[in-house]
Formats: structure tokens, C-alpha cells, sequence
């Protein structure tokens, strides 16, 4: 342990590095490559060298963590959950959709319930753990490579616990045929039950294709999920990546968001928050080529005592680059959202087009807002915008609409759903734009506070 | 139809309406003129049945009922429309939707049968043909980035689409070209019928050449200062609101 850190965090991040001998100690049994035990270690050490963040991390002002770290931290192991094949599909989001889908239970691969179509020529949709011991896809040039500067505590236990995660890899020029589903599910009661995923997405040069993740969680209990996504977008390649997170609203998510993107490349990046208790996504975009697109869209929805924190960073790097960012949060209860949005214009990105907004709707006196855009600009010829509001319905809307015969209930439903609307519409992929819109509009549907009170 | 009787409202403390009285009957169109701020819009807004006005005094009886009594959804599936002085932009929600939402909340309040999305494209085809309204205006969300004129086209095609008992157009002729005037005039003619009535505030004679009034009331301050035929536009236009207000000052 390194002197370096201080006495209440070691006590703190303890429990988190002990588990790791037997998750190793069964890990080996399986042969993994030899290169996987050191990048889990160096992991750990840096996970134990950071330690879980405090609200006097700038980054972390607005969150507390002390939660997350007071759990009985057990990750995920080598066993697949009992009653794991069992589980029907029909209960989770998206399984009507024809797509490719990679089905995980309590971060293990869960290889009944899923189901690949035919593919493309070179293309490659898999469980990481798969790829892993396939010596030909190299992925150790790739795994961590998009995280290693990151200072983030839970990127880092991430590489130590990780147990599968999907894999895609579309070679250049190609086109995805049909989307793929990583369908993520916890079934684990226990609380402090870990799950660890990790994604790899790589779209090669001029390639195409559409990946959705989602992450649902089926008994409420404070259960800690962590993801990582390393996702490269090579020159003039299109990605459009989906993510849907409905876990249970006692289970704590952090996922750590990481995008690399080419010149002329174009990135649509949904992230649609419904559940957890505490949620947290660290998005970082690198826009390391000229002239591309990247668009992070996303929607949250909270009610109870929730907490759904939004913290990226879009570094434009080249000239050229348009990134737009929009947020919609529908806060209820007493619950928080957190927005922290930070546009790094280099000196060399001349010419970017950089556009940031937040908007929150509150549907209870008590929700809170803690947004902060952040602007960093060393280019002088780039256009940068960023705005944010909080507010609650629109009154005058809801009696123009009251005003030809519309109930009152339905009014405020309906401006709820156009407010969601703004964001589900940005959704390219039809199907599951479809599926998310009826997902949200009934989530807002069963709203209690939408109902008049008497 | 309508009975308002001695109305007092105001809002946040100010009294506004101080005494309002008039009576519509079936087939009747009243026009309601007076300086600005002098509760016109006030007026209508408390007939529709907007939150935060306190009525103080009096009534408003409707079809026989008591008006204020009933929930703003209420009286418009009842019959009562308000065209907006300033029509609300509802971005994300779309305009079909919308409008086909409310022509079905008022059909089930009517024991009609609700109208499928076919049935209602063919029911509201001709009216926006009638009003001149683009193609594309039922795709877009309701009112968002639409010109003036196109806001007030779109709340005559509301109301002929709603067919109401009783309509209220709240200076639906402002801002719009002499064209356009043409045009909603004509469409809300085409409403006019033997058991229905009109309530018509506007500023300008020149509406009330292409809609006739059976009636013209001056609101001066919260009441009623004036009444009598539709001539009183043309003396209104020609010696303005002062020549009353000191006439009055004079007789009382
Ligand atoms: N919320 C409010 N608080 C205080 N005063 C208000 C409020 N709303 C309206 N008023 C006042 O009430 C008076 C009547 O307003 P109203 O809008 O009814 O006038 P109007 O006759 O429609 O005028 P215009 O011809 O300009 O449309 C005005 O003096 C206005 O400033
Ligand atoms: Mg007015």
C-alpha cells in the first residue's frame, strides 16, 4: 500500500482490494491470456492509489460516493447466477426487436438467451471474454487503451473485476447489418453484489453500424454496477451507440463512457437514465480527427431519492468538429441530477462548431439541479454555445390545451412526453427509437404526481 | 347562451373587472371593443376559465349552467372556445395529435364515437384548405415557429374543427395582413350559425366590416360603458374611446 494515501481511505477501498485473490485465484482456472493478469493488477493498484472520490473532487462535487464505499463489496466471480438460463427474455427491454443480441446475467455471458444472426464478412460481435482468448484479434492493443490516462476510480476497479462485456468489431468499409444488443441484466439481490462489465467497440475506417446497451436490474437491492466502453470510431466511419439504463432504484451504476473518434467520423451517442439509485456516467469524447460529428443526446428521468449524474468532456482536438450535446432531465421527489458538461477546444480545433444544453424539468418542489457547462477555449475562430434551464410545466401550455378539451392530467403528460420527446426523437435507429418513446411514455404515465390531486 | 352578471375579477390584488353585464343569445355575434388594458383579454380569460383570477362579484351562467363552476376541459367539451390573443407555441407536441386529442375529448363528452386518424385527416382537409393553411402546418408542433398570422389561421381552423357553441376570439384580426384578414373572417362567417354565437374583441372596425356584429359593448376600465349596433364601431373608429369616456364624465 502506498504511503501516499490517506489513512480513511485505505480503510475505505479495502474491502474492494481483498476480494481480488480469489476472483484471480478463479480467473486462472480458465487460462486467461497472459497478458490480462497485469492489467487487472495495475487495475487494482490504481484503484487503491485513487480511491473512491470525495465531494472535494471537483468532479465529484455534487455526488457522494461514501455510499458506494461502505457496501459489502462482492464482485462478481467466475459462476454464472443460479436460475441464469431460466430467465425469459420477454421481461427485458428491446427482446422484440430483431437485433444481434448478447444477453448478460450478473456480468456473465449468457450464451441460451442469445442470439447472432448472420454477419457481414470480418465482422466480429462476441462476448469480450471470448475475444480475449482469441489471440488474433490483439486485443490487448486495444483493451484500456481509451482509459489509462483517466483518473477515475471506477474505471479502474473495472479492469481488476471485469467478467465479459461485448465485443464488436466492424472491419473498414463494412456495414453492420442489424443492430446489436448488449443486454445487460442483474438478478442479484445481495447487497454489494458487484457486476463489472467492460464493452470494446471499434468501427473501422468508413464502416457502419448501430450498438445499444442496456442495463436492467430485476431484484431491488443496493447492488453496485460498474461498465466501462472503449469505443473507437475510425475516419469517416458512423456510429450511432444507444444506452438505456433501468436498473432498480436501491442498485448504485457507474459507467465510463469512452469514445475515440476519426476524422469526418460521424458519433450519435444516446444515454437514456431511468434507474438507479445513484447513477453516474463519465463521458469523454475525444474528437481526435477533423471535420466530424459527434452528437451525445441524452435523457434522464428521475423520481424517489435518485441521483443521475452526467459528467463528460468533449475534447476537440482538430479543426472542423461539430459536437452537440442535449440533455433533458425529468426530476420528481426528492431526487437530483447532476449535469457537468466541459468543451476543451484546442488551440489546433479552429472552426468548431461546439453546442451544449441542458434543460430540467421539475415535477416536485424538492428535486434538485446542480448544473455547470464549462467552457475551455484555446482556438479563437470556433462558435461555442451553451445554455440551461430549470423549470417546471408550462402553465400557459397546459391551459391552451385545457382550453380545447383536453383534462388536465393528459395536458401535463403530454408536455412531459414532448419534453422526452426532444431527446427519444434524435434516436436514428427506428425500432428502437420506437421502444424507447413507449418505454418512457408509460414510465411518465405511471407518474403519480401527473395525476391532479383533489 | 351566456349570461354574465355583474362579473368583479381580478388578479394578484388588482381588480380588473368591476361590474360586467351582458347577455348573448343563439345566433348573435357581440364585438366588444376598448382601450387597451381595459380587461378585455381579462375578460375572456375568465370565461375560459384560467387559473389565478379571483372572481369577487357576480356570475356567469352558460347553456344554463354556472360557467365558473366547471374545469376549463369542461367548458370547452361544452362548447366554449377562446381564440387567443396570444396563441401558445407547444413545442414537441404535434399539431395532429393535438388537435385530434381534443376533437375526440369533446365527440366522447358527447357520446360521439371517437374519430380514427384517417376519419380525422378527412374531416380537417377541407377547413385548412378553406384557411390557406400549408400542407405541412399539421406535421409541425403546435403553433412552434409560426408566423403571427399563421398562429391566429391556426386558431379559426381549431374552432372550425371544434365546432363550439359559444367562440370568443380575443384580437384574432391583429397582425394579420388584409389578405389573411380576408380569410379568417370568411372562416369564422362559416361558423356563424342559428345556435351558436360569437364574441368578437378586437380594436379595428375593419374586422367588424368582414364580421358583422349584431352588437357592439365599450369596455372601458371593467365595465361596460356603452352599448348599441354595429354603427357604433364606424362612430368608435372615427372619434376614438375619449369622445365616450368625457360624455360619460359629463352625464354622471
Ligand atoms: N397578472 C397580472 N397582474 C397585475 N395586473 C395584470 C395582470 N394581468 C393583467 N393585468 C392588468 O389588467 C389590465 C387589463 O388587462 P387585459 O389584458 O385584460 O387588457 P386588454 O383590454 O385585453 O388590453 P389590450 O387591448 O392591450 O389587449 C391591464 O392593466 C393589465 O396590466
Ligand atoms: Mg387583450
Amino acid at each position: 500500500m502506498t504511503p501516499l494515501i490517506a489513512d480513511s481511505e485505505v480503510g475505505e477501498t479495502d474491502p474492494f482490494l481483498a476480494s481480488f485473490d480469489t476472483f484471480e485465484g478463479e480467473e486462472m482456472a480458465s487460462s486467461p491470456p497472459s497478458w490480462l493478469r497485469p492489467f487487472r493488477k495495475a487495475g487494482l493498484s490504481r484503484f487503491a492509489e485513487l480511491g473512491f472520490p470525495t465531494i472535494s473532487d471537483e468532479d465529484w462535487r455534487f455526488t457522494n460516493v461514501a455510499s458506494i464505499s461502505k457496501l459489502p463489496f462482492s464482485p462478481m466471480g467466475k459462476t454464472p447466477s443460479a436460475g441464469a438460463d431460466r430467465l425469459s427474455l420477454d421481461i427485458l427491454p428491446f427482446s422484440g426487436v430483431p437485433v444481434h443480441r448478447l444477453v448478460f446475467v450478473d456480468g456473465h455471458f449468457a450464451k441460451d438467451l442469445s442470439r447472432i444472426g448472420a454477419l457481414p464478412p470480418g465482422v466480429v460481435v462476441t462476448n469480450l471474454a471470448a475475444g480475449l482468448s482469441d489471440p488474433s484479434l490483439e486485443l490487448e492493443k486495444r483493451l484500456g487503451k481509451l482509459t489509462q490516462d483517466s483518473k477515475n476510480a471506477f474505471g479502474a476497479l473495472n479492469s481488476a473485476y471485469f467478467t465479459d462485456g461485448g465485443l464488436v468489431i466492424i472491419p473498414p468499409g463494412t456495414a453492420l447489418g442489424g443492430a446489436v444488443h448488449l443486454c445487460f441484466v442483474t438478478t442479484s439481490s445481495q447487497a454489494g453484489a458487484s457486476t463489472n462489465v467492460r464493452n470494446l467497440v471499434h468501427v473501422g475506417q468508413g464502416a457502419s453500424g448501430t450498438v445499444l446497451e442496456s442495463f436492467t436490474g430485476l431484484n431491488p437491492a443496493r447492488t453496485l454496477t460498474t461498465c466501462v466502453n472503449e469505443t473507437w470510431v475510425e475516419s469517416e466511419a458512423y456510429l450511432e451507440h444507444i444506452r438505456f439504463q433501468d436498473e432498480t432504484l436501491e442498485s448504485y451504476h457507474v459507467g465510463s463512457l469512452h469514445y475515440h473518434l476519426g476524422s469526418r467520423s460521424r458519433c450519435w451517442a444516446h444515454s437514456f437514465s431511468l434507474g438507479a439509485r445513484l447513477f453516474r456516467a463519465n463521458i469523454r469524447a475525444t474528437l481526435a480527427g477533423e471535420g466530424l460529428e459527434c452528437i451525445l443526446n441524452g435523457l434522464y428521468l428521475t423520481r424517489a431519492e435518485q441521483l443521475a449524474d452526467h459528467h463528460m468532456v468533449v475534447d476537440h482536438t482538430q479543426p472542423n468538429g461539430t459536437s452537440h450535446e442535449y440533455f433533458n432531465g425529468i426530476l420528481d421527489d426528492r431526487s437530483r441530477a447532476v449535469f457537468h458538461g466541459r468543451i476543451l477546444v484546442r488551440q489546433d480545433a479552429q472552426k468548431t462548431d461546439a453546442k451544449q444544453t441542458n434543460k430540467n424539468l421539475l415535477l416536485s418542489d424538492e428535486a434538485t439541479v446542480d448544473t455547470k457547462p464549462q467552457l475551455e477555449i484555446y482556438a479563437d475562430d470556433v462558435k461555442c454555445t451553451h445554455g440551461a434551464t430549470t423549470g417546471h410545466l408550462d402553465e400557459d401550455a397546459i391551459f391552451y390545451l385545457r382550453s380545447r378539451g383536453i383534462g388536465l392530467e393528459r395536458a401535463r403528460r403530454m408536455l412531459m412526453h414532448a419534453f422526452a420527446g426532444e431527446i427519444i426523437e434524435r434516436v436514428q435507429n427506428e425500432p428502437l427509437r420506437a421502444v424507447l418513446d413507449r418505454i418512457v411514455r408509460n414510465r411518465l404515465e405511471q407518474n403519480p404526481h401527473v395525476k391532479v390531486e383533489i | 347562451m351566456l349570461e354574465i352578471r355583474n362579473l368583479h375579477a381580478g388578479i394578484d390584488g388588482k381588480q380588473i373587472l368591476k361590474g360586467v353585464t351582458l347577455t348573448i343569445n343563439p345566433g348573435e355575434v357581440h364585438a366588444i371593443m376598448g382601450p387597451n388594458g381595459s380587461g378585455k383579454s381579462t375578460l375572456s380569460a375568465v370565461l375560459a376559465g384560467r387559473d389565478g383570477y379571483e372572481v369577487t362579484a357576480g356570475e356567469v351562467i352558460y347553456q344554463g349552467k354556472s360557467l365558473l363552476e366547471m374545469a376549463p376541459e369542461e367548458r370547452a367539451r361544452e362548447g366554449v372556445f377562446l381564440a387567443f390573443q396570444y396563441p401558445v407555441e407547444i413545442p414537441g407536441v404535434n399539431s395532429t395529435y393535438f388537435l385530434k386529442a381534443a376533437l375526440n375529448e369533446v365527440r366522447k363528452h358527447h357520446g360521439l364515437v371517437e374519430l380514427d386518424a384517417i376519419e380525422f385527416l378527412a374531416l380537417v382537409k377541407d377547413k385548412m384548405k378553406a384557411l390557406e393553411l400549408r400542407e405541412d402546418f399539421l406535421k409541425r408542433p403546435v403553433n412552434e415557429g409560426f408566423s403571427g398570422g399563421e398562429k391566429k389561421k391556426n386558431e379559426i381552423f381549431q374552432m372550425a374543427v371544434l365546432e363550439p357553441k359559444l367562440a370568443i376570439l380575443d384580437e384574432t384580426d391583429s397582425g394579420l395582413d388584409i389578405d389573411a384578414l380576408k380569410v379568417v373572417s370568411a372562416g369564422v362567417n362559416r361558423l356563424r350559425r342559428a345556435d351558436n354565437a360569437q364574441l368578437v374583441i378586437t380594436h379595428y372596425q375593419r374586422l367588424l366590416a368582414y364580421v358583422i356584429p349584431d352588437f357592439v359593448h365599450v369596455l372601458c376600465d371593467g365595465r361596460i360603458v356603452r352599448s348599441g349596433g354595429k354603427e357604433l364601431a364606424l362612430e368608435l373608429e372615427q372619434r376614438g374611446y375619449d369622445w365616450i369616456l368625457s360624455e360619460r364624465n359629463h352625464t354622471a
